[in-house]
Parts: structure tokens; C-alpha cells; sequence
């Protein structure tokens, strides 16, 4: 792994040392986060780091909604992915819309097709799905019929 | 404010004949804000990619877009290739690697093309399509098809550049390489184009940073990121190039970003062709590790994104797709600010935007689809039926 990976890894420990680190490999590597930590780990990596959030994925597993962004540090040409994992029956977690720009369409589409709710985000009209779409129905959800 | 006025642009767009809305907020001659809407036409890749096997998915995702149908499925095998750590053979690399840059000269005198058009510069669109053409003969050669090569699978690629080919393909990038440089020059000492572009459609850097902006539309704002570059997929890390990149962040920056970069690609696709090694084109794949990985390439756009999840099963339990426009089409809500209105069409199409990538979606109800492929195609002939009724007699 490259200097500026390590040091930023260990960086991070200090400041989130509850943070499971994953290397996946030498340019990939995964972190686990609590989903309260979300808002300050992405404030860390993108304003004090500049890390570009490249995109967020939501995905429906049996321990509840997992969430993982991803962070590209564009330099070294690694991915930090940052996992945070939502109970089943309320998934909800901090926007990072007021902070990161970028995280605003992100977020909406995430909203709309996996039914995660966006504390703080100004604007979550559904982006893609067509006007007559019916609410609560998420068709990225694993009951989705 | 009493002057203050709402302009469609859309759902059809009048130009780039492609369904997204932008409503344009004006003052007088001004605009001073813009909404976008999308939705038109989304197709549902990610829903349909969680059931269907790592086997059909590359044709299913070059489907997302028929211009940038190489990079969608480039990005999806090395996400698969990073996620079960498989190799892929040198020679299967610098194929990849060819195709990848054709299909960036293609689309970026696509582009090209459009934006003459877009200033009623009739000329550039006619010459650059013309010269688009060239390549897409050589897909039709190397590929078999035109458009959705079909050329990328997990573990190499599906068919090799046989030695008889490498000549006619040497003469056609000649022939581009000299048609590109004649309009180039034509172009960029154009004085009405350079009025038309110049000083138009700013991104500030900063702006470029905060919407997380990729590929041309970033690297016409002074932020040099590339794929290619900064996290060498295929063969990059062994060829001799450079990455183009301007600080104005206009429309001007942002069609010299593409005009160069064409150059750039028949450079690398020249060097392809002498380092290329004999050697297998693909190695067998049996059956893939659980595990998640990332693929991204640097498409024309900027960086596709694909993060695919598996359990050890031949489907993948989730299949992530994230095309460049996604993010460049929301930064026109700074870019256009403050411009007029003749310069806002032009404005918006400055970022190239793809929106069939941005869309994917297919329309359902009660877990039914709601139109087939045959309604769909009855519901048009009926509208232009009533468009055109002389046309039925």
C-alpha cells in the first residue's frame, strides 16, 4: 500500500478508533463505521482530506440496510469505502447533503429506490422513478415482488 | 419579481433528442436558476443485474448506453476480476486497452459534432461525424458491430486483433489523426466558435469539487484526475501518455480537453498495437469467490463505477452502477448561472451528458411490468399515426 494510504489509515484510527479496517487489497480498503460516526468520518475525509465521494451504495442484506460510500482518494487511485450498517425497521441516518454537495442526487436516488430515510437532507422528491410511482415501494428492497 | 420567467427545456430535449427536463428560471435574457428532472426513461440495470448470472450481465450493461458501451462493461469484469482477485492475460489487456480509446475518439467527436450543432455550426457537425465514422468501421472490424462491441468478459475478452488487422487499423488512425488536427486548428481559430465558448458555462474548481465532478468536465476545471492515470486498469501503466487538463473550466476548456485527448488515444492506441505480446486472450473462469470489489474505468465521460457483491453463487447479490453523468449533469445548477439563454443549451450539453446512463429503469406495477416491448411499439406507431396521418394512407 502506498505512504499517503497508511498514513491516512492510521490518521483515521486516531480520530474513530472504534473503526474496523478491511484491505481488501492494495488499492481497495473497507472500514466499518457506526452509523452515528457517518456525518464526521465524511466531514474528516472530505474536508480535511479531500477525498472525493465518488458514490453511496445501499444494499439490502439480512442484518438490515448496509450503506457504504464510497471515498476516492484520487491521487494514490484508492478507494476508502466507508460501511455503516441500518436496523431493518427504521433506517434512518444523518444526511451528508448540508455538508458535501455531491451527496445530494446520491442520496435521493438511494432515498428512492431502497427507502432510506436522509435526516437533514433539503430536498428528497423522487429523481428517477416515474411521477405515478407508488410510495413505499422500493424496488431495490429484497421483498420487492 | 415580476420578470421573472420559467423556460422548459425538455422532457424532450429539442437537440440532443434524449428525454430529461430543465427548467431554466430566467430574468429577461438571464438565468438565474435551473431545476432538473429525470425519470423519463429509467430502465431498472441494477434490479435486473441482481438476477441475471456474471456470464450475461456485460451484455446487459453495455446496454445502459450505446456510446459509452464499452466502458459500462470494462467496468463491471473488473469489478468481478478485483472482487474473486482473478488475472486477466497481457494480450487481453491491450485489447481492452484498444477498444477502451477508440471508443473515447468515437464519442468525443460525437460530442464534438453535437456542439457545432448546438451553436448552429452546421460545418463541425457534418465533418466531425464524418470522421466518426472511420472508427466505427474499424469497430465494425475488430468487434463485428458497430456499436455494443460485446467484447469484454470476466477473464479477458471474446475475440482477438488478428495480425492482418493491424495495418488497416494503423492507416485509419492516420487518416483520423489528420482530419482531427485539420478541424482542430479550424476550430480553435474560429473567432465566432471561440465568442460562442469562450468565458461560457464557468465550473469554478471549487464548484468542480463540491458537485464531485468527473473526467473532462473536472479536468477542464483544473482538477487532473483520470483513471487512467491515478488507478491504471488494463494496460496504462505501460504506455507513454499524457493527461490533458485545463483551469478555465468553460466550455472552451471543456471541448479542448476532448479535442486533445482524441490525439492522446491514437497515440495509445499506436503503442498498443507495437507492444502488444502473442498469448492467450482470456483466461477460464470457473466459478467466482464471494467477496466485493470495485471496477472503475475512465470512460469519455469521466469514471464509471461499479461495485458488485458476491456470495459465491453465479448471480451477484448486489450490482452497483454509477455513470459519469450522474454526477457532471447536477453541476449545470452552478454552471449556467448568470449566462443567457442561447448560451444555456449549449451550457448544459457542455458536460456531455449520457442520459440513458443516468436513467435505468423499466416501468412496473403490482410486480408486473406495465408495458412489454410490444405495447411500447404500439403506443409509438399510434403517436405518429396521429403526428402524420398523410403518411398512413
Amino acid at each position: 500500500m502506498k505512504q499517503e494510504a497508511i498514513k491516512l489509515q492510521e490518521e483515521f484510527l486516531v480520530k474513530f478508533p472504534k473503526a474496523k479496517v478491511f484491505k481488501h487489497n492494495e488499492r481497495r480498503l473497507y472500514i466499518s463505521v457506526t452509523k452515528e460516526q457517518i456525518f464526521d468520518v465524511a466531514a474528516f475525509l472530505y474536508k480535511e482530506k479531500h477525498l472525493r465521494l465518488s458514490i453511496a451504495t445501499g444494499i439490502d442484506t439480512r442484518e438490515g440496510f448496509e450503506i457504504l460510500y464510497h471515498f476516492s482518494y484520487d491521487k494514490i487511485g484508492t478507494y476508502f469505502t466507508i460501511k455503516t450498517l441500518l436496523p431493518k425497521d427504521n433506517p434512518k441516518i444523518k444526511s451528508l447533503a448540508p455538508l458535501y454537495t455531491a451527496a445530494n442526487w446520491i442520496e435521493r436516488e438511494m432515498h428512492e429506490l431502497l427507502g432510506i430515510d436522509f435526516e437533514g437532507h433539503p430536498n428528497l422528491k423522487p429523481l428517477l422513478t416515474s411521477d405515478d410511482w407508488p410510495e413505499e415501494k422500493y424496488p431495490l428492497r429484497r421483498d420487492y415482488e | 419579481m415580476s420578470n421573472r420567467r420559467i423556460v422548459p427545456i425538455g422532457p424532450y430535449h429539442p437537440l440532443q433528442e434524449e428525454p430529461e427536463f430543465f427548467k431554466l428560471i430566467v430574468e429577461g435574457e438571464k438565468v438565474i436558476g435551473l431545476e432538473i428532472n429525470l425519470g423519463y426513461n429509467h430502465r431498472g440495470h441494477e434490479f435486473i443485474a441482481q438476477k441475471m448470472t456474471y456470464e450475461q450481465i456485460p451484455y446487459l450493461v453495455e446496454r445502459i448506453c450505446g456510446i459509452c458501451s464499452n466502458s459500462h462493461p470494462l467496468a463491471f469484469v473488473l469489478a468481478v476480476e478485483d472482487a474473486a482477485a482473478i488475472e486477466v492475460p497481457e494480450r487481453a489487456q491491450y485489447i481492452r486497452t484498444i477498444i477502451h480509446e477508440l471508443e473515447r475518439i468515437h464519442s468525443h467527436l460525437l460530442w464534438l459534432g453535437l456542439a457545432g450543432h448546438f451553436i448552429g455550426y452546421n460545418t463541425v457537425w457534418m465533418w466531425a461525424w464524418r470522421y466518426r465514422e472511420l472508427v466505427l468501421d474499424l469497430f465494425e472490424m475488430i468487434t463485428g458491430n458497430r456499436n455494443h462491441y460485446a467484447m469484454n468478459k470476466v477473464g479477458g475478452v471474446r475475440r482477438d486483433i488478428l495480425p492482418e488487422q493491424i495495418p488497416l487499423i494503423e492507416k485509419a488512425l492516420t487518416e483520423i489523426e489528420t482530419k482531427t488536427n485539420m478541424f482542430t486548428k479550424a476550430i480553435l481559430d474560429d473567432p465566432v466558435i471561440l465568442a460562442r465558448l469562450e468565458n461560457v458555462g464557468v465550473l469554478t474548481k471549487q464548484a468542480a469539487i463540491d458537485y464531485a465532478v468527473v473526467g473532462p468536465t473536472a479536468r477542464a476545471s483544473g482538477i487532473a484526475i483520470d483513471v487512467r492515470k491515478d488507478d491504471p486498469h488494463c494496460a496504462y501503466d505501460k504506455i507513454d501518455w499524457n493527461m490533458i487538463y485545463f483551469d478555465e473550466g468553460d466550455v472552451l476548456a471543456k471541448a479542448k480537453v476532448r479535442l486533445l485527448e482524441c490525439f492522446e488515444s491514437i497515440k495509445i492506441i499506436r503503442q498498443c498495437l507495437k507492444q502488444m505480446p502473442q498469448g492467450p486472450i482470456e483466461n477460464r473462469v470457473d466459478e467466482i469467490a464471494p467477496g466485493e470489489g470495485i471496477g472503475r474505468a475512465e470512460a469519455p465521460r469521466g469514471e464509471v463505477f461499479h461495485y458488485v457483491r458476491s456470495d459465491g453463487t453465479n448471480i451477484p447479490i448486489r450490482h452497483k452502477i454509477r455513470a459519469p453523468s450522474f454526477m457532471n449533469i447536477v453541476s449545470n445548477e452552478v454552471a449556467v448561472i448568470g449566462y443567457s439563454i442561447a448560451d444555456a443549451a449549449l451550457c448544459l450539453a457542455a458536460v456531455d451528458p449520457c442520459y440513458c446512463c443516468t436513467e435505468r429503469m423499466a416501468a412496473f406495477e403490482d410486480g408486473k411490468e406495465r408495458y412489454t416491448g410490444k405495447q411500447l411499439l404500439e403506443l409509438s406507431w399510434e403517436k405518429t399515426n396521429k403526428m402524420f396521418p398523410h403518411l398512413n394512407k
